[in-house]
């Protein structure tokens, strides 16, 4: 299921990297980039059949550095919304040249 | 690398969860309102524990489970709710016709590159015996097939994620707190 599983990992980023394109609503960004990081979980699972267990440790690993950065995340976003009152990224251009 | 014959159950169910993981995907990214993306993550975050748990890690999808579909997701259902934000119609906005073609584009050749790179030739010394992990799970079951690495030969980053997630409690406080109730 090796390949299966590489397949699915591919198009599940793909999804989430387009839904970080498409959209303009920070929070479904933040939301599409969990995607990405559940897709790259998977292909370190599916590896992990194949060169031991390591993987999963990866895995423990990258789920503490995303609930550590939807947290951190998340407070920026509340921040912004405070000072702009919107989440829309359109409206917020503060550093565009 | 050869992989054992499986079963037609197994195959089905792993080709189930796989489709309803990518249509769910689908259905999440294509939503305009935040909480019915959110509900569609979570539908997808649930049949990705269940193909965590089809290939040999059960404690990864419990895992999965408890701290993506649980805690995380929680999280951002909170703060869709904290931020109160007015009409669906004008928080949506996703972007016009021409970056939807472009994102198109741009993901048929991220999806191309990703599938080149997956053909490539896995060097053979690296592989171990494919039941191997079969063997850990029947010896140390399913936690300590992870917890003898994490605690052994990864301890350093494992105490270092402490300091992580610390770093992180302290930022997320003092960013949501703001300027009103830091300044005295």
């Amino acid at each position: 299921m090796l390949a299966e599983s590489l397949a699915l990992t591919a198009a599940l980023f793909i999804i989430g990297v387009m839904g970080v394109l498409i959209h303009r609503n920070a929070i479904i960004i933040f939301m599409c980039v969990e995607l990405m990081l559940t897709a790259v979980n998977l292909t370190f699972v599916a590896f992990s059949r194949f060169y031991g267990p390591a993987g999963q440790v990866f895995v423990v690993f990258v789920m503490t550095v995303s609930a550590a950065e939807a947290a951190v995340g998340l407070a920026i976003i509340i921040s912004i919304f405070r000072h702009r009152q919107t989440v829309n990224l359109k409206d917020i251009n503060l550093l565009r040249g | 690398m050869t992989e054992p014959h499986y079963s037609l159950f197994y195959v089905f169910h792993f080709y189930l969860f796989g489709v309803i993981a990518l249509a769910s995907a689908l259905a999440f990214v294509t939503r305009t309102s935040p909480v019915p993306a959110a509900l569609w993550l979570v539908n997808t975050m649930f049949s990705v524990a269940a193909l965590f748990v089809m290939l040999d890690a059960q404690f990864i999808g419990v895992m999965q489970v408890l701290v993506y579909a649980g805690a995380i997701m929680v999280v951002f259902l909170f703060v869709v709710m904290l931020l109160n934000l007015g009409h669906p119609s004008e928080l949506a906005h996703p972007r016009g016709k021409w970056w939807k073609l472009g994102a198109g584009l741009v993901g048929l050749g991220l999806l191309s590159e990703i599938m080149v790179i997956a053909r490539a030739k896995l060097p053979q010394q690296l592989i171990v015996p494919t039941d191997f992990n079969e063997q850990q799970l029947q010896k140390l079951n399913a936690v300590g097939t992870i917890a003898e690495p994490l605690f052994r030969d990864y301890l350093l980053a494992f105490e270092l994620t402490s300091v992580l997630l610390l770093v992180a409690i302290a930022g997320a406080v003092v960013l949501a707190r703001g300027r009103a109730a830091g300044a005295r």
